[in-house]
């Protein structure tokens, strides 16, 4: 698939947006400081709302965009698009009410961390919920992006913790370093799956000739590039791929990781820590498209849906 | 609209006989003529004159070709919308615009609605909706919805556009909620079959396969065998004894 | 849950429809044109046309992007720059014309055959060979001698109707369909409906063609036979069906000359020819009598074999004879061509088996009394269902002619041809060789100042005919009708500029040509002959071919090289007589013609190029075109089409004679055209049901056909197996008579001129070592793209922007490649750089590519980047015009020995892997050319046809 900056922007900026949210609003910062209030909420709606924003410059009618609030019954990007909404709305709140009353009472929080998880879960099942693309189609591809938006809320809320001046609790910490440990291993076990899982479709059920005989392309339908080969066609080749998801767990878990151990509380570390990981999320963003096969490239070239080296 | 409606009873769709289909591109320039001008955005073309000419369509043919030697078969393979029963297009579609008829489980794009955020596309396992690369909204096959019913149009032509135009008369639209309309008899005989149904897509369009090559026959080759007329002398009595018959 | 948005399913779909007769290639489609504000909404198929009955293929559908292509000339132009700069200035109708006249009118005062008149895919021959005729210069030809002039030769010379669109298969009744060597054809979208009938039906396709695309594709066998071997494979299947008594006597002795007697008295003047009465009729032996009397006699039954001793010396025998003696013998065993056709010897058998099965055990027999032209009456109409299509791919060889004629042979041993389930005539066929006109331009023939004494194209009868000298030299500048290419006849377009330049035989003062790309695809050699068009004579610095004026709708690369261009209209802006008296578009079972008439007016300065013939034939005041007081006799070829008439009551077009009631002979109407509008564009009268199978010996067929004005008087005849002009061609090379060939075509002429069909290897596979050239290089039409003609169509080009060559499995294993690779090709003439494809549906030997997607950089509006330009390629830079040297020094042209056919398809080749170094970029490029004057110098980027009207339309959408 072709990895579209906007969206790849869009899931990482807003998964890590939002994970930072849940723990804010689960009390973790200390915000009775006007200005870490300001900065705390500044920091919230600008990562959700610029990677919300983002996800609209792809589309034909951004000015339409409101319109995919409606079908939240059946479309997951409606729903995701709902629940976003919801969640800036009580962000809003929940801020103001900080602001004006202090704290708001711990299952405030937690009700709008559940409609974060929702949220994130629903923008994993934009993509989860295609059969199309086989290697999304995964119970792991929610969990992954569950874990990386966990991920990136904790390391960036230490990185906060530290820009405050407040401390970075131990248990914070190993909490931080569990998701990281966590995500990449279960972003492993992803990858794993998408090596190793064949698909059931090939271009023998995309044409229903295997009983002629083995099926290849002959000529495209058209000899110049279309929507759907510049769109679903791109494929990074596999040993691009290997490299770069080294890259990703180099960036998005090993340097992190390294940060939090060693970093103490300074804000410089914590800051490269969040750095760093977003680097590697980006990476492993951009693979998550660029490794993934639609099954119509059965119908230009392909004749089975594993990346081929 | 984006839920699926209950599944209509009748079905409309469209029959591609590979066994006839030469690939000729007919029904695909054809589509495109009709449906630039007439239902919805144009299909535009980016580069029209220069080095990366691209547009778009809602019906292309591709070429395959299986087997080897002898035995390999060129297949020339039409594709456009198929107008799922469970169509993941329709579901994905945030805004409504995308949408499937109750009456005759057309699948549509409401062009107004439309945000192009090409998920539809995503969703849809056979490349059959395409983003319009000038308008930015999605483009896929109407099944001709501005013919099949269109009073203006004579009785005869009210059939889609690349069905009419069809040379070898590959393609046929009809209904296949009827079983004893011509389609489901022309599936039911000729096992016509599904694409990608291990996608649960449940396409209503149909495909129906080439027929097999034949494998050499040795009863006919013995019909040269025939008479004695191998050699000379045999063959000129076989000749006087036809032209005795024929008088 | 919410209702679902309203669609509106009955929009108006436009204000008017205007029918006509599409010209997006020669098939000649009925249209309906639906207008929308004066624009085109649309375009479908006219459903009551006889040729297309209601579909449209995929060029027709593109019509829209054709008519309004930037590519189009706006106005008369005169060369400024050199030629081949593309320099041009604009300039008025009235200065090119008078241009025009200065530079004829002393050419016709002086020597009338210094102009080369020469028409490309013209629809029009009816009135350009008659201009040309009146002009007085025998140098008139269109496009068939480089197209399939074999076919129709062959055709002609044998069952007096040819393939092309000339002749069908009866699609309703026939058990098997053989194609050979076809890809598309003219006949384009008759055959695809045909074909979805003999499919629908359940019925056999066979194909014989070394590449599986299309009509192959969609066969029940396919036979991927090497190029160039047909001829033995036929030869091969007649043996076998001979040799299992697989054959229709009845329809042998009846239809054709196997009874005729032939002399055969070896070194005589007269051997082989036929044995003929006092009165000149050929002679047959009565099988019951033993009596010798003529093949015309009624209720005779003749005999199939027996000897007659002749007083002369020798002996008579029937053909029949002569055929046995040829075809059964071992050397047309399948074990013996096998590995020359490469199909096994078990396939051959079994096609073989495959026909006379649906020949004989699948007999079609339909209750219909006729009357033969002897006035035997028959019952019933027999019929031996196995119809068989060729065209370029047997054609497009130099033993094309002869193959063609075998696969005649064929057809005719399994009688069917012209029987219900075979193949059939359209009118104006049959018509048989001597009741078409014989050439002229012999010496006598051509006059300063004087018309041509009859058409410069016909058929000739034997060295008689041959436009020579005494000396025995070309009269024509392509030297069509001399020992070159003696029953050339379509002419050898192919040599024209060649000849001209070398001054072989003589120089010409102008050019003239009209729809026709010979600087790119329709070329040999396509730099060589842009290098010739530029040529200068070093004493006088004048071009080689002094001038140079063509006539083309859009910025082709031909352009470049003319001095004076006559733009002319789009096929939606003119009159066009499809015409009974030229090719038209009738069917079997019917007579019908068509005309096209401006649906649109021009928006152009740009004139139909026929009005423009007109116009020019009055200013040199041609005989004809002018009326005694010398002022122009039509004002347009509008006027032309209603009021020419080629004999009393005969002119362009059949239909609406009289007063709108008359068929065929009628006076003048002048309501014709409207007449012909007012039914959708097109004429068209049933054949009598009588009249319908057996045409060429049917009584009701051959009165029908007189009173629809095709003969003036019945013209039935038997088909000719044998050739007894090609055996007066073979004689004369053994040295009979006073004209005979030139030394050095003497041992050709014996081989090739042979009475009975024969094979013989193709000459560029003969002339250059196998070892170095193994391969053999084809093309084909793509169904989607009509020649050069197509690139210009957005919608087109992004189908077919550029072509890769496709190899077979085998060679890319031998030379490590894959898709996408590029290779060097090379032949003895050239060497090209291309991308390749792999294919398995391929004979193992060949390579191919579509033909004509290549273009030059810079011509047709196209951006100079355009895939075109830079991947896609033209396989005409490996072929030469002339063969490799003879042992004796002479080079041969390329093309049929016996009718001057190019033989685009004997080409041989060798491939090599490209460097991964080079650029990925097809070789030769040349200069771009620049932008032409022509509608649009900055074409648009994004096209959005249609706008205008969707947004006025955005009713559709009520959504709630
Ligand atoms: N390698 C290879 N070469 C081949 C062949 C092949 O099989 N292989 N095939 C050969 C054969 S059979 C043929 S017929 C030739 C065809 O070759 P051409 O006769 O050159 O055919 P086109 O490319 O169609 O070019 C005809 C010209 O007519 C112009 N034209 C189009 N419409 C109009 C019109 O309405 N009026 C006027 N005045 N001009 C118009 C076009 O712009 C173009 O310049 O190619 C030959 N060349
Ligand atoms: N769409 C479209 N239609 C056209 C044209 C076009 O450009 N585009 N051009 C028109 C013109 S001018 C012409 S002349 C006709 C020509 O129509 P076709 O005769 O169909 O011409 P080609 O496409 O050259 O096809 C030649 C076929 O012969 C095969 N072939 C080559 N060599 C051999 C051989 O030795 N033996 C056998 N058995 N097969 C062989 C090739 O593989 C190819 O399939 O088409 C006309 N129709
Ligand atoms: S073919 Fe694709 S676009 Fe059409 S209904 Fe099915 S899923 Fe949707
Ligand atoms: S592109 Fe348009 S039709 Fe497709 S899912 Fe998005 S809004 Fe719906
Ligand atoms: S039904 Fe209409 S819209 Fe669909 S492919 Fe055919 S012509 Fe195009
Ligand atoms: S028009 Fe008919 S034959 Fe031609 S490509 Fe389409 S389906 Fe096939
Ligand atoms: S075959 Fe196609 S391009 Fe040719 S005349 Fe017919 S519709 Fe037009
Ligand atoms: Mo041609």
């Amino acid at each position: 698939m072709h990895p579209a900056w906007s969206i790849i922007f869009f899931t990482s900026i807003s998964g890590l947006g939002l994970g930072l949210a849940g723990l804010i609003v689960l009390g973790l910062l200390d915000l009775s400081l006007f200005s870490h209030l300001l900065i705390a909420s500044f920091a919230v709606f600008g990562l959700i709302g610029a990677g919300l924003l983002s996800s609209t410059l792809h589309l034909g009618h951004p000015e339409r965009a409101w319109r995919a609030l409606s079908q939240w019954r059946s479309s997951w990007l409606s729903r995701e698009g709902v629940l976003a909404v919801l969640v800036l709305a009580s962000l809003a709140c929940w801020f103001l009410f900080t602001l004006f009353f202090g704290p708001p009472p711990l299952w405030c929080g937690i009700l709008i961390l559940l409609m974060i998880v929702a949220t994130v879960y629903a923008t994993s099942m934009i993509y989860g919920s295609l059969k199309t693309v086989a290697c999304w189609h995964h119970p792991l591809t929610p969990v992954c992006y569950l874990m990386f938006s966990a991920c990136g809320g904790s390391v960036a809320s230490l990185t906060m913790l530290a820009l405050f001046g407040q401390p970075t609790p131990q248990m914070l910490k190993e909490i931080t370093l569990t998701f990281l440990v966590g995500a990449w291993t279960l972003k492993y076990a992803w990858w794993w799956a998408l090596d190793n899982r064949g698909s059931a479709s090939n271009i023998e059920t995309a044409t229903g000739l295997g009983t002629i005989g083995k099926v290849r392309s002959l000529m495209p339908p058209h000899t110049s590039e279309n929507y759907l080969q510049k769109e679903m066609g791109f494929v990074v080749a596999r040993r691009h791929a290997i490299k770069l998801r080294y890259i990703s767990i180099f960036f998005g878990a090993l340097l992190p990781i390294v940060c939090v151990i060693f970093g103490g509380s300074s804000a410089g570390i914590l800051s490269m820590a969040t750095i760093f990981y977003i680097i590697g999320i980006f990476v492993e963003r951009w693979l998550f498209f660029a490794e993934a096969k639609h099954v119509v490239t059965l119908y230009y070239g392909d004749e089975q849906l594993s990346i081929s080296s | 609209m984006t839920s699926l409606p209950e599944p209509s009873a009748i079905k409309l769709g469209l029959v591609i006989d590979l066994d006839i289909c030469v690939g000729c591109q007919a029904c695909v320039v054809n589509c495109k003529e009709w449906n630039t001008s007439g239902y919805g955005a144009p299909l535009s073309d980016e580069s029209a004159y220069g080095a990366q000419p691209s547009g778009s369509w809602l019906n292309r043919v591709h070429a395959f070709e299986a087997g080897v030697g002898e035995d390999a078969k060129t297949v020339h393979f039409p594709k456009s919308c198929l107008h799922c029963e469970d169509a993941p297009c329709v579901t994905a579609c945030p805004t409504g615009a995308s949408f499937k008829r109750a009456e005759d489980g057309i699948v549509l794009v409401n062009e107004d609605w439309c945000i192009g955020c090409g998920l539809c596309a995503w969703s849809c396992p056979y490349g059959a909706r395409e983003m319009d690369p000038a308008e930015g909204v999605m483009k896929k096959c109407t099944l001709c919805v501005d013919r099949i019913y269109n009073e203006n149009l004579p009785e005869e032509d009210r059939v889609p556009a690349c069905v009419r135009t069809c040379p070898t008369s590959a393609r046929h639209f009809g209904d296949f909620g009827d079983p004893n309309s011509d389609v489901s008899i022309m599936v039911a005989e000729r096992g016509g079959y599904d694409l990608l149904p291990e996608q649960g897509t449940k396409p209503v369009n149909k495909y129906l396969p080439p027929r097999p090559r034949r494998q050499s026959n040795d009863e006919s080759v013995s019909l040269l065998a025939m008479a004695d007329a191998a050699t000379p002398k045999g063959f000129w009595r076989w000749m006087d004894s036809t032209l005795e018959k024929l008088g | 849950m919410a209702s679902e948005p309203h669609v509106e399913t009955s929009p108006e779909v436009s204000d008017e429809i205007r029918q006509t007769t599409c010209y997006m290639c020669a098939c000649r489609c009925g249209i309906n044109v639906h207008v929308r504000d004066d624009k085109i909404r649309y375009i479908e198929g006219n459903r009551d046309h006889p040729i297309n009955k209601g579909v449209l293929c995929a060029k027709g559908s593109a019509g829209i992007m054709q008519h309004y292509s930037p590519a189009r000339l706006k106005q008369p132009m005169k060369r400024v720059g050199p030629r081949g700069s593309g320099e041009f200035e604009p300039i008025s109708w009235d200065e090119a014309l008078t241009i025009a006249t200065d530079w004829l009118a002393p050419v016709r005062e002086k020597d009338p055959k210094k102009l080369a008149f020469f028409t490309g895919r013209d629809q029009s021959q009816a009135l350009t060979s008659w201009w040309a005729q009146q002009f007085g210069t025998p140098n008139f030809a269109a496009h068939g001698g480089f197209c399939s002039v074999n076919m129709a030769a062959g055709g002609i010379y044998t069952i007096g109707g040819a393939f092309w669109e000339f002749g069908a298969p009866d699609w309703d009744l026939t058990e098997m369909f053989v194609l050979f060597g076809v890809a598309e054809d003219h006949d384009s979208n008759p055959i695809k409906i045909g074909l979805g009938k003999v499919k629908g039906r359940g019925k056999r396709v066979v194909s014989v063609n070394p590449v599986q695309t299309g009509y192959a594709a969609i066969s029940d066998d396919w036979y991927g036979i090497t190029p160039g071997t047909d001829g033995l494979l036929i030869m091969s299947l007649i043996r076998e069906l001979m040799r299992s008594g697989n054959i229709d006597v009845d329809y042998l002795r009846r239809y054709t000359n196997a009874p005729w007697l032939v002399i055969r008295n070896p070194g005589a003047a007269d051997e082989g020819l036929f044995l003929r009465g006092a009165d000149g009729e050929p002679q047959v032996i009565d099988r019951l009598t033993g009596a010798v009397i003529s093949c015309k006699t009624k209720n005779v039954s003749a005999a199939m074999h027996g000897e007659v001793p002749l007083s002369s010396g020798g002996v008579a025998t029937p053909v029949f004879m002569l055929m046995t003696e040829t075809y059964m013998v071992d050397a047309y065993s399948p074990d013996t061509v096998a590995s020359t056709v490469g199909i096994s010897a078990a396939r051959i058998r079994q096609f073989a088996a495959d026909l006379a099965d649906a020949a004989f055990a699948k007999e079609v027999v339909i209750n219909q009394p006729w009357t033969d032209w002897k006035g035997e009456k028959h019952e019933t109409m027999v019929g031996r269902p196995v119809s068989m299509h060729s065209m370029r791919g047997i054609s497009a060889h130099s033993n094309g002619f002869q193959t063609c004629r075998a696969l005649h042979v064929l057809q005719l041993m399994l009688g069917s041809i012209e029987v219900p389930g075979g193949w059939r005539f359209k009118p104006p066929y049959p018509k048989p060789p001597e009741a078409h006109p014989k050439p002229a331009g012999k010496p006598d023939q051509v006059q300063a100042g004087k018309p041509l004494t009859g058409a410069p194209l016909g058929y000739v009868l034997g060295p008689d005919d041959l436009l020579i000298n005494s000396e025995g030299e070309p009269q024509r500048i392509d030297k069509a009708y001399s020992w070159d290419a003696p029953m050339a006849a379509h002419g050898l377009m192919h040599m024209v500029i060649s000849n001209a330049v070398a001054g072989d035989p003589y120089h010409v003062d102008v050019l003239f040509m009209y729809m026709a790309n010979m600087a790119w695809n329709s070329s040999m050699n396509t730099r060589g002959v842009m290098e010739m068009l530029t040529e200068k004579n070093s004493d006088t610095g004048e071009y080689k071919i002094p001038k140079l004026i063509y006539s083309d709708a859009y910025s082709s690369e031909m352009v470049a090289y003319a001095d004076l261009i006559l733009p002319d209209t789009t096929y939606l802006e003119r009159h066009d007589a499809i015409s009974l008296l030229d090719r038209p578009i009738c069917e079997a079972d019917a007579v019908a013609d068509a005309i096209r008439w401006p649906v649109f007016p021009p928006d152009r300065d740009v004139r139909g190029f026929q009005s423009v013939l007109i116009d020019l034939g009055a200013r040199l005041g041609l005989p004809g075109m002018v009326d005694e007081d010398g002022s122009p006799k039509y004002a347009d070829y509008e006027d032309y089409i209603i009021n020419h008439e080629r004999e009393p009551g005969i002119g362009p077009l059949a239909g609406f004679r009289g007063n709108g009631e008359k068929s065929g002979r009628g006076e003048p109407n002048p309501g014709q055209i409207e007449a012909y509008k007012a039914n959708g564009a097109f004429w068209h009268k049933d054949i009598p049901e009588e009249g319908r199978y057996y045409k060429m010996a049917n009584m009701a067929y051959q009165e029908f056909a007189v009173e629809m004005g095709i003969y003036d008087t019945a013209q039935p005849y038997a088909f000719q197996i044998y050739s007894e002009t090609l055996q007066k061609f073979h004689l004369a090379a053994e040295g009979h008579g006073n004209i005979q060939p030139p030394e050095h075509l003497r041992s050709r002429i014996k081989t090739c001129f042979t009475p009975l069909p024969t094979w013989y290897a193709p000459f560029e596979g003969e002339a250059v070592s196998d070892e170095e050239y193994p391969i053999h290089a084809l093309t084909q039409r793509p169904m989607a793209m009509y020649h050069s003609w197509g690139s210009q169509n957005p919608w087109l080009r992004q189908i077919h922007g550029h072509n890769p060559m496709f190899i077979p499995q085998g060679l890319a294993d031998d030379h490590g490649l894959s898709d996408g690779d590029w290779i060097w090709v090379t032949s003895h003439h050239g060497k090209i750089r291309v991308p390749v494809a792999i294919m398995a549906g391929l004979n193992e030997k060949t390579i191919w590519t579509w033909n004509a997607i290549g273009k030059r950089k810079g011509a047709w509006q196209l951006e100079e980047d355009a895939p075109e330009a830079k991947k896609g390629f033209l396989m005409n830079h490996l072929i030469k015009e002339l063969l490799p040297a003879q042992a004796d020094g002479q080079r041969w042209s390329n093309s049929d020995p016996i009718t001057g056919q190019a033989a685009w398809f004997d080409l041989k080749v060798k491939i090599e892997k490209a460097n991964p170094n080079e650029p990925a970029v097809a070789s030769p490029q040349f200069p771009a050319l620049p932008r032409m004057h022509a509608v649009d110098s900055e074409p648009v980027k994004t096209l959005r046809y249609g706008l205008q009207w969707t947004v006025k339309d955005k009713k559709v959408w009520r959504g709630k």
